[in-house]
This record gives structure tokens, C-alpha cells and sequence, in this order.
């Protein structure tokens, strides 16, 4: 019989879990938060089984923490995401993501002439609708759905 | 500090007001109100009516006029930022006239220039002050805003003077008849503009049947690349054409206006009916324009 080997990321001390994430977007969660020039002890699960979304991913993140503003940044991607702040291998708080009014970077314009995709400038957006996504466009004004949403790669 | 980049930047009383504003240069052209000052006209895409218009407006204020008419002479072409452009010419002028083939390029301008901004066009989005003519025209032949019958003609659906003409006209309980294509017909979410302000609008193939209540016809262009099938293309293209012989069961009040330049969607032979305005209408852009300048500039 073979010996099992566990590795050591079931559980970790401080930091946080990042729950209930889609299955496709866990990447992106990645680029948003910046996770990959993050310099502590970082695991990424993906196509985990859910009962919530079929296949999910999940985060695990040490000794780092997130604001606010910081979590509903990946409301557009993993809008049913649960951060679990962990503290002495405890989970001391949860807390859901929500959509912000206005979204700062992050997704793509879908007008191919709006300015913001020839020109340096980060993109802005009014959430117009926050349950079936719609952005509109601070600059060009049209309206960027669910269904054309891109989100930009990090600096 | 305000900037005019859409006319959704100016409010029911702003569009009054400066119309009233144009009516007195109208009636007194030469004021030089902007003497010493400085104003910008940056024209990253060629447009030689336009320009004109806001240079006579500058000139017959009494003001001086930096830029360029084309942008592929200057720095831009060598990948100058629009940001580097706007940050330096802001620093000469006190206002700043752009068109630009991008949409939402005057946006961005307004929010980092130090100096108010006029949009003078941004690609397919907005031409604030091509309205503001357009009301301006509409008041000057009706005596008043309020209560039109306005029919918009032709390319309903990409034609950006006539979303902007709607925003505006909707805040005077105007009733509206569109005349289209249905591939060009008026896009959901103006009509649904409409509705959440209740105001009445129909909505026609036809355009010889539907224009006797009309105050006013607002001609556009239909043009061919516009269409994904050329064959409806060819089926439509002469039927949103308006000759002379349509408008003698029109009332009598009624003008005709066109952003201009048309091609053939209105005949010439109703250049010389008194009906027809579009020639007066682009003069009035001058007094819309030097009206703009000074509210910008609060003079
Ligand atoms: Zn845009």
C-alpha cells in the first residue's frame, strides 16, 4: 500500500480563505487582488466540487488581509465569494463581496472607439445594474454587460 | 468650473438661458467680451464646418485663437498622449474647443484639464453644441420650445444629433414621431428615456404620410455602410428622401432642419421653399457657439 502524503496548506494560522469563487474565474480573482507578487505562503484550489456552483475555487492566503473596498473589487468576477478572516487558526469573521457604485480599472470597455482602450487611462464605470451586470462607461457612456465583461490584466 | 461635453451637462435652465444668450449675439454680433483671452481649438480629426464655426464664434468675441486644424502634423502623430496634449495646451489657454475620433475623449479632457472644455465631437457620441444650435433654431422659428411636434427622419439609430436633440427636447413636453428604417429605427433605451419621462412618441416606416402635424422635420442621413444587408439598403434608400411635393399638406409653421452636409436624402428642389431652414440653421451655430463660450467662461 501506498503511504499518503498530506501537504501542509489544509489550515492556516493567520490570513485568509476566499470561498465560493467560480471555477473559471479563479484566475482573475488572482490578477484583481494582486496575488501574484504576493510574497507569503499562497494556495489556489480549483474546480473543487460545490453545492453552490458546481465547481468552485478557493483561495488560501497567509498573513494578509483584506479591506473593504479591496474584497468587492472581485464582486464582478466571483460575485458570491466569502472572505474568511482567519486569526489563530479561527475563523473570526466572514464577510460576502459587494458590487461597488463605481468601478475603477479592473474591466474593459466594450466599445472597440472608446477612448480608454487607445489611450493610457484607467476605466471607469457606474454600476447601472448590479444583479444582471450592467457597467456603463464614465467616458464613452455605452453600457458593458456580463456577457462582454473583460477583466483587465493587472499593472 | 464647468465644461460642456454632453448635453446632459447642461440643465433645463442652462439650455434657456444660453439660448437667450444667443438671441443677443444674434442681435449683436461683435462683442469682445473675450479680449485678452486665449482659447484653444484642437482638432485631432479634420472638420473644416465646425471649426469655422467656433473660430468665427472666438474672433467675434474679440478673443485669440491657438491649435490645430489636423492633428497629423503635431507631436500627436509621433504618439503624443491626448493627456500630454491637454495638460500642456491647458496651461496656454482658458479654454479648450476639442473634437476628437474617440468617444469619451472630451470626458477625460474635462476631467484633467484646469481650463473648461467644449466638446466639439467625439467620434459617433456627442456634439453638445450642434443641439444647442438645433434648439436655438427650433425656439427662432417656433417662438417657443414647449409643446412641439417634432419628427426625426432617417438614421435614427447612429445619428448622435438626433439622441442628443431628443435628451434636450424631452425636457419641454415635445411629442415626437420617428421616421425609419427598422434597422435604423430609434434605439430602446431613448425611447425608454421617454417613458420614464412621459413623453408621448410614435413611431413610422413612412415618411410622406406622417409629417403633416409636424412643427418640425428633422432630416438625417442614410447611409449605406450603416446597413448589413446591402439589399435593404437599395429597398430603403429613396424612401426617406423629402422633396417639395410632400410638404404642401404641411402646416405652415413647419421648418425643415439637417445637421448637414446632406447628400440626397433632401431634394434640392426644396432649397427655395420658405420651409426649408437647414442653411439658417448651421449660421445659427456662431451665436450658440459664442453663447456657450461665455457661460464657460462666465462672462
Ligand atoms: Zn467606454
Amino acid at each position: 500500500m501506498k503511504e499518503e502524503k498530506h501537504l501542509k496548506v489544509s489550515a492556516i494560522k493567520n490570513g485568509t480563505v476566499i470561498d465560493h469563487i467560480p471555477a473559471g474565474s479563479l484566475f482573475k480573482v488572482v490578477e484583481i487582488l494582486a496575488l501574484n507578487r504576493c510574497k507569503s505562503q499562497l494556495t489556489l484550489g480549483n474546480n473543487l466540487e460545490s453545492k453552490l456552483l458546481g465547481a468552485k475555487a478557493i483561495i488560501k492566503v497567509a498573513d494578509r488581509f483584506f479591506a473593504d473596498d479591496e474584497m468587492n473589487r472581485i464582486a464582478l468576477v466571483a460575485p458570491q465569494a466569502k472572505f474568511n478572516i482567519i486569526k489563530d487558526y479561527e475563523v473570526m469573521e466572514k464577510r460576502m463581496v459587494e458590487l461597488p457604485d463605481t468601478i475603477v480599472g479592473i474591466a474593459k470597455c466594450m466599445n472597440p472607439m472608446c477612448v480608454t482602450n487607445h489611450q493610457p487611462i484607467p476605466t471607469k464605470f457606474s454600476v447601472v445594474s448590479k444583479k444582471d451586470v450592467l457597467l456603463q462607461c464614465c467616458y464613452c457612456d455605452k453600457i458593458t454587460d456580463q456577457e462582454h465583461l473583460i477583466i483587465l490584466k493587472s499593472g | 468650473m464647468q465644461s460642456l461635453v454632453s448635453i446632459t451637462d447642461f440643465s433645463k435652465e442652462d439650455i434657456l438661458r444660453a439660448l437667450e444668450r444667443a438671441a443677443e449675439f444674434e442681435a449683436n454680433p461683435n462683442q469682445p467680451l473675450l479680449d485678452g483671452k486665449v482659447v484653444a481649438t484642437l482638432f485631432f480629426e479634420p472638420s473644416t464646418r465646425t471649426r469655422l464655426s467656433f473660430e468665427t464664434a472666438i474672433s467675434r468675441l474679440g478673443g485669440r485663437i491657438i491649435g490645430f486644424s489636423d492633428a497629423s502634423n503635431t507631436s500627436i502623430s509621433k504618439g503624443e498622449t491626448l493627456k500630454d496634449t491637454i495638460m500642456m495646451v491647458a496651461n496656454y489657454a482658458d479654454l479648450i474647443v476639442m473634437r476628437h475620433p474617440l468617444e469619451g475623449a472630451a470626458r477625460y479632457a474635462a476631467e484633467i484639464s484646469r481650463v473648461p472644455i467644449i466638446n466639439a465631437g467625439d467620434g459617433a457620441n456627442q456634439h453638445p453644441t450642434q443641439t444647442l444650435l438645433d434648439l436655438y433654431s427650433i425656439q427662432k422659428t417656433q417662438g417657443t420650445l414647449h409643446g412641439l411636434n417634432i419628427a426625426m427622419v432617417g438614421d435614427l439609430k447612429y445619428g448622435r444629433t438626433v439622441h442628443s436633440l431628443l435628451q434636450a427636447m424631452s425636457l419641454f413636453d415635445t411629442r415626437f414621431s420617428f421616421i425609419a428604417p427598422q434597422e435604423l429605427a430609434m434605439p430602446q433605451e431613448y425611447k425608454q428615456l421617454l417613458e420614464s419621462r412621459s413623453v408621448a412618441y410614435e413611431e413610422h416606416t413612412e415618411l410622406a404620410e406622417h409629417i403633416g402635424e409636424a412643427d418640425i422635420i428633422y432630416m438625417t442621413r442614410v447611409q449605406r455602410e450603416r446597413f448589413l444587408d446591402p439589399m435593404e439598403y437599395e429597398r430603403v434608400k429613396n424612401v426617406y428622401v423629402l422633396h417639395n411635393k410632400m410638404l404642401q399638406n404641411t402646416k405652415p409653421n413647419v421648418k425643415i432642419l439637417h445637421p448637414l452636409p446632406r447628400v440626397n436624402e433632401i431634394s434640392t428642389d426644396v432649397d427655395s421653399n420658405p420651409k426649408a431652414y437647414y442653411f439658417a440653421q448651421a449660421g445659427n451655430g456662431v451665436f450658440a457657439r459664442m453663447s456657450v463660450i461665455c457661460k464657460l467662461l462666465n462672462y
